[in-house]
């Protein structure tokens, strides 16, 4: 039990979880006081003891499925305790299959007897589903990986294409529009909006709840192929705080907006904090003076200016480019949820054309809303749609130059991949005379900038700081910086 | 997995690290296993998921901290007031705010009373020197005034300290531990590991009997990691449907179970939409409640839409909800499908 523990931890710290010595022996401690035979409050046990971040859950969640997976995929009869009596004799045979060869035939499973074909399949979930019986669903999803994600020993993967494969047969939507016209029809033709709501999420979380079965057979399966060690370093993921902007997939992405608001908060929090506890202002001269007459003259109790609050104006200025697309939106994101914090922010994005946004966050309560008229609204394609840094600087130059002061600080997030169009770098050397701060931010990695079509080093020797900016940490870090 | 074996091999191995100074004593444990905790809690009309009932169980057990995330809402006080109830100790809070100091944590000596002391006994000394300067004879009163002034008659107790020195069992609830400073959170650390408490005119207090503590943190910044190591860490999050629904069934009187089940999936639904601030578990207490005083049976658009500002706070989210749930297609954004 120990060495599975220390591998576990290992593998934990792998994955980028700060987990101490005193948390490893707490958790060797805590396993002593839990039945062992019971895996779900072993789960718990190693949870409550090593991982002190919900951020971190997931990565502890896919670690400890790999390391205390259940051997093996005939993982007990559990499974088929729910199945129909006509339905558990299929079963039981194509399972046969399942546990000889985790993955011997393409798709069919090669045991004694005939698997259920296709459309039994596909109707026998179907019908899992609707009545909601768990059992036979992970029954289902058994065969379902055995059928279609065509799994193939010793390749060093890690799971997702199987599961893609398995997911792109059994059709989902499809399954979801099925269920829905079931559930219409036993309520007698139509349901009310508010039903359909309801219905529509309740299958929703039956459907994720497949999903997650599937996911588990094959990692079940995997591990049984390749052991532990060897998965968890093809599953090891970042954490989300690590996620890459711009390779982020899509669930990371909702992830990630969601850590958002938080972040936010915390910045403000962090920033009122800040500003209370900041040193007072300057000597009051005048104000001492006055004070003094009261003691003779002697200044015994010298008088402070009140600290004025530092309520930087920024103008944040976007390239929405396909190439750097996301990472804008997230800038767009969080700087529109932090424009409480400052006095004013003005926002323009481009591509070739360049335009004001501001107005699209202006009383809009909805940021989603606000991004998706972004982008169908503004004005930002001047030619061809393919970035222009250069004419995009010089007409914002041109229009709104006058308006940027000693108190402005100008963020211009982008990888500067111009396309080998003209860098009107002159811009920013006038830009930064005026402004306060003048800021890079970068989504890029530090060693592509100035390869190819990055020109960044011509833009940065004017900047007064270039920021590498790919995921939540090093933006969270900037921003706490800028206040 | 029997109980009185593991504890005295716990307190046996605490003791060896300890030395002869003896480590406090623990008490017999209060939860005999996971279900336990469970059943109990659930009497005191408190329910549990595995996880929850698992940490308390093992902060019993190893005589750990319990630290409580999660968003707001979701029963982490409650959790503690519930543990305090079923196990018959006295729950002992601690409300943390910005500014929180040692002398409103830990304790603080009676100045008042101090001062009343020295003034006593210059009248009964009848000596118009003050002892404090020291005159001839006075050193040795001084000394004498001394040791009394500092003695646990002039010691005002603060919450942590109350926690220590009790005698009966005892449930420490550190409330909202995210809002004190990132400085006064060292305070905590010396309770929380050691159960003990250092004053340095008196020595070191050391804890009775081990108190069960639970931190609750809405998450407003990280916590020092000094002291999530000393914790066990427990994130609720906002219950499952079936949870949820067990929830309004067992803390709403007169509640039907279908309309119970109707609650918890309306505001399911309601937690998948991007909104502000998302109904938390009170909130939908209070909104089953509202449906049973209104004696709704059942819930339809309409009722829902009317009743909607319990559970939602922001006119954005209002607004949102309402259109939402008048549509039957879920948001066009969330997909079965993974990317």
């Amino acid at each position: 039990m120990l060495d599975v523990l220390t591998g576990f931890v290992a593998e934990l710290r792998a994955a980028g979880l700060p987990v101490s010595m005193t948390e490893a022996i707490d958790a060797a401690e805590a396993v002593h006081h839990i039945p062992l035979e019971d895996r779900q409050a072993l789960k718990y046990a190693l949870a409550a003891t090593l991982v002190k971040s919900s951020a971190h859950w997931k990565a502890f969640e896919t670690a400890f499925e790999v390391y205390f997976a259940v051997r093996g995929p005939r993982h007990g009869a559990n499974g088929r305790d729910g199945l129909d009596d006509e339905a558990a004799g299929d079963l039981d045979r194509d399972d046969e299959g399942a546990g000889e060869g985790a993955g011997v035939g393409r798709g069919q499973g090669s045991g004694g007897g005939e698997p259920l074909s296709a459309e039994e399949l596909a109707e026998m979930l179907f019908r899992a589903l609707l009545s909601a019986n768990n059992a036979q669903v992970a029954a289902l999803a058994r065969q379902a990986v055995t059928r279609y994600a065509g799994m193939e020993p010793g390749r060093p993967v890690g799971g997702t294409y199987y599961l893609y494969r398995t997911l792109r047969n059994l059709d989902l939507d499809g399954l979801l529009r099925r269920l829905l016209e079931a559930a219409r029809q036993e309520a007698g033709g139509e349901l009310t909006p508010l039903e359909e709501r309801l219905a529509t999420d309740e299958f929703r979380a039956r459907l994720d709840r497949l999903r997650r079965e599937l996911e588990d057979e094959i990692r079940r399966r995997l591990v049984a192929d390749r052991g532990a060690e060897a998965l968890a370093r093809s599953l090891r993921k970042p954490l989300p705080e690590d996620v890459d902007f711009m390779h982020a997939t899509r669930e990371e992405l909702t992830a990630l907006r969601r850590a958002i608001h938080p972040l936010t908060r915390k910045l403000a929090v962090r920033l009122a904090r800040k500003r209370r506890h900041g040193r007072k202002g300057a000597l009051d001269f005048r104000s001492t003076v006055r004070h003094s007459l009261s003691t003779g003259g002697v200044p015994v109790d010298p008088k402070f200016r009140y600290p004025r609050p530092a309520k930087p104006e920024i103008l944040v200025v976007a390239d929405i480019s396909g190439s750097v697309a996301s990472f804008a939106r997230f800038t767009l994101h969080l700087v529109y949820a932090i424009a409480s914090q400052f006095s004013k922010v003005r926002s323009f994005v481009f591509i070739d054309g360049i335009d004001e946004v501001t107005r699209f966050f202006e009383g809009v309560d909805d940021v989603a809303e606000a991004l998706h008229r972004i982008n169908t609204e503004a004005d930002v394609v001047w030619v061809d749609g393919h970035s222009d840094y250069g004419h995009a600087f010089s007409v914002f130059w041109e229009r709104w130059g006058e308006e940027i002061t000693p108190r402005t600080s100008v963020l211009l997030l982008g990888d500067a991949r111009n396309n080998y169009h003209a860098s009107q770098a002159w811009v920013l050397q006038e830009m930064r005379h005026r402004a306060r701060h003048l800021y890079w931010l970068n989504p890029e990695p530090r060693a592509y900038w100035g390869t190819g079509d990055s020109i960044l080093d011509e833009y940065g020797v004017h900047c007064d700081a270039v920021y590498e900016c790919r995921n939540l940490r090093q933006l969270e870090q900037f921003v706490s910086e800028l206040a | 997995m029997s109980a009185p074996d593991d504890r005295s091999a716990a307190v046996a191995a605490d003791g060896a690290v300890q030395g002869p100074l003896g480590f406090p004593d623990p008490g017999p444990p209060r939860f005999d296993s996971v279900a336990d905790v469970r059943s109990r809690l659930a009497q005191a009309g408190y329910l549990t998921d595995d996880g929850m009932a698992g940490v308390v169980h093992l902060a019993d057990r190893l005589a750990k901290p319990v630290l409580v995330e999660g968003p707001a809402g979701t029963g982490k006080t409650e959790l503690a007031k519930s543990v305090a109830r079923v196990t018959g100790s006295r729950l002992i809070r601690l409300q943390c705010y910005e500014g929180l100091d040692e002398s409103k944590a830990l304790y603080e000596w009676n100045y008042r009373k101090q001062l009343l002391r020295i003034q006593a006994q210059q009248v009964v000394d009848d000596d118009p020197v003050p002892a404090s300067a020291g005159s001839r004879g006075g050193g040795r009163t001084w000394h004498e005034l001394e040791e009394d002034i500092f003695s646990e008659e002039f010691l005002l107790t603060r919450p942590l300290l109350e926690a220590i020195r009790s005698r009966e069992p005892v449930v420490l609830l550190i409330d909202e531990v995210d809002r004190v400073e990132l400085e006064t959170e060292a305070l905590l650390l010396e309770v929380l590991s050691d159960y003990q408490v250092s004053i340095p005119e008196l020595g070191t207090v050391r804890a009775e009997r081990i108190p069960m503590v639970f931190l609750t943190s809405n998450n407003t910044r990280e916590l020092s990691e000094a002291l999530k190591r000393r914790c066990l860490y427990l994130h609720l999050d906002y219950p499952s449907l079936e949870r949820e629904r067990e929830i309004v069934l067992t803390r709403v009187p007169g509640v039907s179970e279908e309309l119970a089940d109707q609650v918890a999936r309306i505001v399911r639904s309601l937690r998948t939409l991007e909104l502000k601030k998302y109904p938390s578990v009170s909130e939908t207490l209070d909104w089953a409640r509202t449906l049973v005083v209104l004696g709704v049976e059942s819930v339809d658009a309409e009722q829902a839409k009317a009743t909607l500002h319990v559970l939602l706070k922001y006119r954005s989210d209002l607004e949102r909800a309402a259109k939402e749930l008048s549509t039957g297609e879920g948001d066009a954004n969330r997909t079965v499908r993974p990317a």
